[in-house]
């Protein structure tokens, strides 16, 4: 049984992390060239933590599966990133930041760790700007900030609609100043496909690399985790395609615990999917439904109407009709658990079913008729209308409309949109103390692969603050704490047998995998297992449904490996071999969600269990028996595995029930 | 060219195929049949690939990612063109719609001196992470900036930065290069970081070194063809490599000429 120590310093909430910080053991500066630290993953957490640890003086070796650190996913986030600078005067606070976390979370995250986040959020922005970040300004010269979901403040800073990309260049560029100065040793195309435990510490890793199909192994003093999210496990997802959760899988499997697999965002407004060719679903930002309405035929007959021909007393604006007081508003879980239900019901749109309308019609009549009104135009004509009305709406959500229509060639002035949820995020991921420490000494994990601040729900705009919250400001001071209980240079040599057997377990899987030789491609597999995720273990779960996906996914897992067809040889670039890999761990990583969400008695934040809601379908948390992080602990393969609990002990925090209405 | 139905096309896709870095290599046809017009070419090559796995056959090897034009590491040469025949868009951003029923669609990798391809479709592109590491940053470390208002930003200064930032760091401007130069690359990073004024104190330093790497590196020079920005799936602006070259004259003239400070450090006896 793993010991979960949180760690959380004793002290009042906004002392913690100061005194602590100024509590923690140092490493000498002449030792900490001493120390290797092999970093895993460059995206936002693990590029900000190479920068920052290679300054402090300690030797890095940064690891990416990616061509280059600048392709991480990161690179992918639209929205922008929370900080609690109160820039607009408008009342904003650390405390305030803090408290809409946590309640966004549903009360499932650590006060400690939260708190930490919102403090350290205004230093984010200070790097990135002296960085060269270049984010929106005002006329004045100086930041620009728009709301986000789940605040009442404007606290959200944006570069375009390129935000993660900007930050990731910004952390990009200091690990690139690192490498140039010979500080960091970068290493690319390379994947993790072991970790190396020695003594119950982490001590190493073990790489193929991609390209040679070799493998190699890494000694250090310490391992860093970066790897991001694991939503891939649903195979359409919002997630670049590369994504995986071999890294983190491979670490539980060596014994670190993985907290909360179960938690997953689902966002209500992506593109649907269009056939069963399809790869990736794209995300449409929330700022949509500030004007846009969302409906559905009222008949089922209606569905494969053109949506102009069906009038205005055939259609259901449901998120309107089940939630007067939010309306199309309503908190991504509410709406898009709403949207599966309508389409379940068969009234869904599209070619698939699978989709609702998200309709702009009116919006342009009413910017249309204010902006003829302005312009003092009396008695306009209904062309006119819809002309202003178009121009007014491509000036806000011009972007979102041109890639919309990239995507079906559809337009989205003259339609409505199809939209449809989808798997956008990962709140679990490996346990981690205060210190974003593993139950395995040595092994830290940052950013979206650790389970650590957002709860059950992650809300908008705050997985950038706290890939970089962790990379920049946190890791830098904690793992020095660690680091001083352990002798410079004590790594251990490659040749240990901890290394020879971890090479040899990740190179057996790879040849089993080659050896499989049977009929369906590994995306065949991909697909099947996306499907028993979303139907079992998706927006909405059941105990049955659970128990079947178990089973389901059980078979799968014996297909998979008598089945696969991956050809070619281990011996060069397998792209084939590459997707086999971590399909074999993404297929091990399903059951474990589904055996988290079985377990989870209870609805909190994104884990919606059908037997546990209020009688207006709201998530019906049980505080009493589930206030606490599941961390599951490997038992060897076979076996169930262990369910352990860290209580969330709240001082300062009252958990209430999250109303919308 | 855009085929307006919604009626599933078929094509033939003539692809380059390389084993490895060092063994020669040769297009091959495939037939890719039955498509929905909505796929993306990615998606095509997915079903192409599935149907070789599925006999044992060594799938066709592309680089990708994201797929919504932002990582940067798709990277084709399609009929010709560096991220196919639209404007302003990636690899991956190109629908099967653009191609007309029973065309020959000729798909090949980037090619370049230094961008060696690695397997089939896949180039090597390590040569720009090395420009970027010879000066493509401000050199603050963390922990030491000043508040993040203290030093406003004119809009339109930050807004034009903003423009140059948005490069993918795909290569299509070297592909697109009849000299393969890496000037709109370059001149993007060095217009970004020399517009803002945090990057003027390292702003000599920066285009003097990266222009060096650059052309250490083996990348060709630019002779003003704009090959580059038509094929920039950003939508680069040229405009920046003119500033760029001013800024490189600049530093040039004003390290030719700049007094040597006198040694300092050790502290003295
Ligand atoms: C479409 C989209 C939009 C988003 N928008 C926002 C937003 O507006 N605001 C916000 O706050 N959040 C947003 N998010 C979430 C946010 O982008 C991610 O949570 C965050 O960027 C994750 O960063 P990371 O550093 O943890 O991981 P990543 O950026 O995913 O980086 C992972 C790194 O690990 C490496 N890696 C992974 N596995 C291995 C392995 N086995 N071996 C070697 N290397 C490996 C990869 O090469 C990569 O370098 C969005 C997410 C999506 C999908
Ligand atoms: S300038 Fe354009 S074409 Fe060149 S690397 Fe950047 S985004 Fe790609
Ligand atoms: S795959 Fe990311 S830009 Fe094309």
């Amino acid at each position: 049984m793993a010991t979960l120590n949180s760690n959380v310093p004793p002290g009042p909430l906004a002392d913690k992390w100061r005194t602590y910080k100024s509590n923690l053991k140092l490493v000498n500066p002449a030792n900490k060239r001493k120390y290797e630290v092999v970093i895993v993953g460059a995206g936002l957490a693990g590029a900000s933590a190479a920068a920052t640890l290679s300054e402090l003086g300690y030797k890095v070796k940064c690891i990416v599966f990616h061509d280059s650190p600048r392709r991480a996913h990161s690179i992918a986030a639209q929205g922008g990133v929370n900080a609690a600078k109160n820039y607009q005067n408008d009342g904003d606070s650390v405390h305030r930041l803090f408290y809409d976390t946590l309640k966004g979370g549903d009360y499932r995250a650590r006060e400690g760790n939260v708190h930490r986040l919102a403090e350290v959020s205004v230093n984010i922005i200070d790097q990135c700007v002296a960085q060269g970040v270049p984010f929106a300004r005002e006329y004045g010269g100086l930041l620009a900030n728009r709301s986000f979901g789940g605040a009442q403040v404007s606290r959200t800073f944006y570069a375009r609609g390129q935000t993660g990309q900007q930050l990731l260049l910004g952390a990009y560029s200091a690990l690139s100043k690192q490498v140039g100065a010979g500080a960091v040793e970068l290493i690319t195309q390379h994947e993790m496909v072991d970790l190396v435990v020695v003594d119950g510490h982490a001590r190493g890793v073990i790489t193929r690399d991609l390209v040679t199909g070799k493998f190699h192994r890494h000694s250090g003093e310490a391992v860093i985790l970066a790897t991001g999210g694991y939503g891939n496990v649903f195979n359409l997802s919002t997630y670049a395609r590369g994504s995986n959760t071999t890294a983190i899988w491979r670490a539980y499997k060596r014994g670190a615990c993985f907290a909360n697999p179960c938690y997953t965002q689902i966002h209500p407004t992506c593109i649907p999917v269009s056939g069963d060719y399809q790869s990736k679903l794209t995300l449409m930002s929330e700022s949509l439904r500030n004007d846009g309405r969302i409906w559905v035929p009222k008949k089922k007959e209606d569905c494969k109407k053109p949506p102009a021909d069906i009038p205005e007393a055939d259609r259901d604006y449901f998120l309107e009709r089940i939630y007067p007081s939010f309306g199309n508003l309503a908190p991504r879980d509410v709406s898009s658990r709403a949207a599966k239900r309508m389409c379940d019901e068969g009234r869904g749109v599209g070619d698939t079913g699978l989709g609702v309308y998200l309709d702009f019609a009116e919006a342009i009549q009413r910017y249309g008729k204010q902006v003829a009104n302005r312009a003092n135009l009396h008695n306009p004509s209904k062309e006119k209308i819809l002309e202003l009305g178009e121009a007014a709406v491509k000036e806000r959500y011009g972007n979102l409309f041109d890639i919309y229509h990239e995507i079906t060639n559809e337009s989205a002035y003259k339609q409505p949109m199809r939209i449809y949820p989808a798997v956008h995020y990962t709140m679990g991921g490996l346990w981690v103390d205060y210190n974003l420490m593993s139950n395995v000494p040595g092994l830290f994990v940052l950013g979206e692969a650790n389970f650590s601040d957002h709860g059950a729900n992650r809300l908008g705009a705050s997985a950038l603050m706290q890939g970089l919250a962790d990379g920049y400001f946190v890791v830098p001071y904690t793992i020095g704490n660690y680091l001083a209980t352990v002798k410079p240079t004590s790594r251990p040599s490659t040749d240990a047998p901890e290394f020879k057997a971890a090479e040899e377990n990740a190179s057996s899987i790879v040849k089993r995998l080659l050896a499989a030789k049977g009929k369906e491609p590994v995306n065949y597999y991909h697909k099947k297992l996306g499907l028993i995720m979303w139907n079992h273990c998706g927006m909405a779960r059941t105990k049955e449904g659970l128990e079947d996906g178990i089973k389901k996914i059980q078979a799968l897992r014996t297909e998979f490996w008598a089945n696969v067809n991956v050809p070619g040889s281990g011996d060069n670039m397998n792209q084939a071999l590459e997707r086999a890999n971590r399909l074999a761990d993404f297929i091990e990583l399903g059951e474990l969600m589904c055996r988290d969400a079985l377990a989870r008695e209870e609805s909190c934040g994104g884990h919606f269990r059908e037997e546990h809601q209020w009688p207006d379908g709201e998530c019906k948390r049980d505080d009493e028996n589930f206030a606490h992080v599941a961390a599951w602990e490997f038992q060897g393969e076979g076996n169930v595995p262990l369910r352990n609990i860290e209580p969330l002990n709240y001082e300062f925090t009252k958990m209430s029930v999250r109303s919308y209405k | 060219m855009v085929a307006e139905t919604s009626k599933n096309i078929s094509v033939t896709i003539r692809v380059w195929r390389q084993p490895a870095a060092d063994q020669p290599g040769k297009f091959v046809d495939y037939p890719a049949k039955d498509l929905n017009p909505n796929m993306s070419l990615l998606e095509m090559l997915d079903v192409v690939n599935d149907q070789l796995e599925r006999i044992g056959e060594d799938p066709i090897a592309f680089a990708h990612d994201c797929r919504e034009g932002i990582c940067g590491t798709c990277s084709l040469v399609i009929d010709g063109k560096p991220h196919g025949p639209h404007h302003g868009v990636a690899s991956c951003q190109t629908y099967m719609r653009s191609f007309e029923d029973n065309s020959i669609i000729t798909i090949e990798p980037f090619r370049a001196k230094s961008f060696p391809i690695v397997k089939d479709l896949i180039s090597d592109r390590s040569a720009f992470d090395a420009i970027q590491q010879a000066g493509g940053f401000i050199s603050i470390r963390t922990g030491s900036a000043q508040d993040a208002n203290a030093t406003p930003i004119p809009k339109d200064i930050a807004d034009l930065a903003m423009d140059a930032a948005q490069c993918i760091g795909c290569g299509a401007c070297v592909a697109a290069c009849k000299n393969a130069s890496a000037m709109l690359f370059v001149s993007a990073k060095v217009s970004q970081l020399g517009l803002l004024p945090q990057g003027q104190p390292e702003r000599d330093t920066r285009v003097l070194n990266m222009v060096a790497k650059m052309d250490e590196l083996g990348f060709g020079n630019c002779t003003n063809q704009y090959e580059c920005s038509a094929a920039c799936p950003k939508l680069i602006s040229h405009d920046f490599i003119a500033r760029m070259n001013r800024d490189y004259l600049a530093a040039s003239f004003r390290t030719a000429f700049k007094p040597k400070p006198a040694a300092s450090g050790g502290g003295g006896a």
